[in-house]
């Protein structure tokens, strides 16, 4: 039984595998240690799919859904890929009250995909994330390493257009 | 001891106690929702607050350690006015359909909320739309009604060490629900609906199958027979106000008869020929070179624990059906001739202390006469149900005797709901056949008695050195089976009960709120029901049954003879579901 969990299909490499068990086993037996082994695993894979939290849950001998709420929990841990091009929006409090809210909005619109997803080609992911201490060019947003401020709604169908 | 102070009045209390419990012994009931003695004591609810003084603010009696000299106030208008607050707030965003709700009036927060003076109108909550769900067998998962008390979570995680359902998300997103939000069914749960035996409220509740019961006996072209487990009896008085460890064989059965069942038999029945089959296989597993430890198979729950998490051991289960399925299997074959109706013909009804059971009628390899053994489950909390709604008087009921031939059960037989009751039913078989000496059987192996989580024993029958284990709750089976298979630990008979304390503490058993489940081992309560009922039996070996010796003659011949496996014993299989 597969479950659909990810829009996009995991592709974990055996190197990938390799390191993740030797991070597991030097880990396992700390007290504490799924937090160590979840930030780790996230290096290694960029995200946390269900089939790495298998993994972990099974090395661990505990449950996957413990696993799973404490990456839940905790904003830093993501359950699915990130893009090609990664899209963060930032709602701190000067780009919120700018208008980035509606930046946001608009993005989920024309990507068809929520905050922490990717769209099902892997192009794009979209985030919030909080003060990126561009607070002068606000409402502010980046793409990969390209920042784009005093954005307006128009302005984001122009800037996705430069990425297709 | 330590000296403390309660609303005024001196008194002492065991080092190491909490104010709840100091508070108890002096005759006050803290209230409290999140916490679970040995289970769950997290501080979370707030409800049990009290006052302490000297402290900053109001402190969680259900954490929080006397210490000598302590003085605490249970009652201050600051603390209710605390308390109420706290219920108000768990209010707006729980779904509040309590007239309709089957936890309504043995709800915890209704309880607490009537207490308090508390009406649903004092804030509206955010109220998100939940969707229910009933996509496992057993039971129903209704979060709109959750108050996060996490009692579900810590029976799950640390009884039962399956862990299917956690919180999940944080803050105000906070969910209870399983791994990726997937639904129950594809879980690794075992049905064993413990979580439903501990939840406050009317969030996880056992999947009514009561209306399908009401139905097959309005039909006209169904014969309709029921069949009652042993810890059933043991419990189901507590619906009806009859103190904990009431004994209500009799109005059971007249109950049953009352709502309209053709016959009404008796699981114990079963149970003895479970014993039949199980200990001709113990013998011929010891005689023949067979895999050893041989473990029953009776508790659902455990074989799916089995199936899912120690494959590896499925060669060690013992391949007869439950006594549930056995039953069904004898009423769609055996009885079924002797009635001259077609098996399609029959409905079979068991009414069970369990809701693993729900899930065990589906099982694959349980169909003797080609139709499945057994066509309904219900619970004896939802037999309470049916009772209650049938307006039948059970408390003015007269004691009733169940119909022939399936309805005698030996003392053997009804042990076999409490933690080691199918060890001494199978022990009292077994030592009879290897000896063959009647006279000189010990009747009562007390060793393998009492609620502790394992307890182990060895017997010298007739010159064989036999090791047996018994454990109940599935982290007590799970520490057991890890030393087995490191060669620390080595038997050649196993019981293993799915809920701690076995049947008689099923998950489908009458609900008792959690001030009386911290202050009392119901379990023990119940299972001295049991050991009273064999004590008092004229018969007390399963093969005195003159009702299974029939059977035999007239239809399987001889225990594990070809006809009695093809009727009476299942396969199982390793299962790959999300653990």
């Amino acid at each position: 039984m597969v479950l659909e969990k990810s829009s996009v299909p995991f592709f974990g490499t055996a190197e990938q595998k390799k390191r993740l068990m030797a991070v597991i086993s030097e880990h396992k037996d700390e007290k504490g240690a799924l937090m160590p082994i979840l930030q780790k695993a996230q290096d290694i894979y960029g995200y946390l799919p269900i089939e790495v939290q298998q993994i972990i849950a099974d090395e661990m001998d505990i449950p996957l859904e413990k696993v799973y709420g404490v990456v839940t929990f905790y904003a830093q841990f993501s359950t699915h890929p990130k893009g090609r091009y990664r899209i963060s929006v930032c709602l701190g409090t000067a780009c919120y009250v700018k208008g980035s809210g509606d930046i946001f909005n608009r993005l989920v619109e024309r990507l068809g995909i929520n905050g922490g997803e990717i769209t099902p080609d892997g192009k794009f992911s979209l985030d919030a994330c909080r003060c990126i201490g561009a607070c002068g060019l606000a409402p502010v947003m980046t793409i990969n390493d390209d920042v784009y401020g005093r954005l307006t709604v128009d302005d984001v169908d122009r800037i996705l257009d430069k990425y297709n | 001891m330590v000296n403390i102070k309660i609303n005024g009045i001196a008194c002492s209390a065991p080092e190491g106690s909490t104010i709840l419990e100091a508070a108890r012994l002096v005759g006050i009931r803290i209230p409290t929702l999140c916490y679970l003695k040995d289970i769950n004591a997290i501080g979370a609810c707030r409800i049990c607050v009290v006052e302490v003084k000297g402290a900053r603010s109001l402190v969680a009696a259900c954490v929080y350690p006397i210490s000598e000299g302590m003085e605490i106030q249970t009652n201050t208008p600051k603390i209710v006015k605390s308390r109420r607050t706290t219920l108000e707030l768990v209010l707006s965003n729980h779904r509040k359909d309590c007239l309709s709700c089957v936890r309504s009036g043995s709800c915890e927060l209704q309880a607490l909320c009537n207490e308090y003076g508390v009406n649903e109108y004092a804030y509206e909550g955010e109220n998100p739309v939940i969707v229910v769900d009933d996509s496992s067998l057993h039971m129903v998962r209704d979060n709109s009604k959750c108050i996060l008390c996490r009692r579900c979570t810590a029976v799950c995680a640390k009884t039962q060490v399956i862990g299917v359902i956690g919180a999940n998300d944080r803050g105000f997103a906070t969910q209870i629900g399983s791994a990726f939000d997937m639904p129950l069914s594809e879980t690794a749960c075992v049905s064993c609906g413990q979580c439903t035996a501990v939840c406050p409220t009317g969030a996880l509740t056992e999947k009514d199958d009561t209306q399908k019961v009401l139905d097959a006996i309005a039909d006209p072209d169904k014969f309709v027979v029921v069949q009652a487990a042993p810890a059933v009896r043991a419990s189901l008085g507590e619906a009806f106000g009859y103190p904990i460890g009431t004994n209500v064989e009799g109005k059971m059965i007249a109950a049953l008869r009352r709502l309209g069942f053709d016959k009404v038999f008796d699981t114990n029945f079963s149970a003895d020929l479970t014993i039949m089959e199980e200990s001709a296989e113990f013998l011929d597993r010891m005689n023949n070179g067979g895999v050893l430890p041989m473990i029953t198979s009776c508790s659902p729950g455990w074989i799916r624990y089995c199936e899912n998490y120690f494959p590896e051991f499925i060669p060690n289960l013992s391949t007869c059906k439950s006594p549930q399925q056995m039953f069904g299997a004898i009423v769609k074959t055996y009885y079924a001739q002797k009635l001259g109706k077609k098996p399609e013909d029959i409905v079979s009804v068991s009414v069970m202390p369990c809701t693993a059971k729900k899930f065990e009628i589906n099982r694959e390899d349980e169909n003797a006469a080609g139709v499945p053994d057994l066509d309904i489950s219900i619970t004896t909390r939802e037999l309470a149900r049916l009772i209650k709604k049938s307006g039948i008087m059970f408390t003015d009921l007269p004691d009733e005797v169940c119909d022939s031939p399936l309805g005698t059960g030996s003392g053997a037989g009804v042990i076999f709901g409490a933690t080691g009751g199918v060890m001494e039913a199978a022990l009292r078989t077994a030592v009879w056949t290897l000896t063959g000496k009647p006279d000189s059987t010990p009747i009562e192996f007390t060793e393998v008695r009492g609620t502790e989580g394992l307890k182990e024993a060895t017997y010298n029958v007739a010159g064989t050195e036999v090791k047996v284990a018994v454990v109940s709750g599935l982290a007590q089976a799970k520490k057991l089976l890890k030393r087995i298979k490191s060669g620390e630990a080595n038997y050649q008979f196993i019981e293993i009960m799915g809920c701690p304390g076995g049947c008689v503490n099923g998950g489908g058993q009458i609900i008792q709120p959690a001030y009386v489940r911290n202050f009392m081992d119901i379990g023990k309560e119940r299972a001295k029901v049991l050991y009273g009922i064999d004590k008092a039996n004229a018969l007390r070996f399963s093969h005195e049954n003159p009702d299974v010796k029939a059977l035999y003659d007239e239809f399987l011949g001889e225990p594990n003879s070809h006809k009695a496996h093809e009727v009476l014993h299942t396969s199982y299989k390793a299962q790959k579901l999300y653990k």
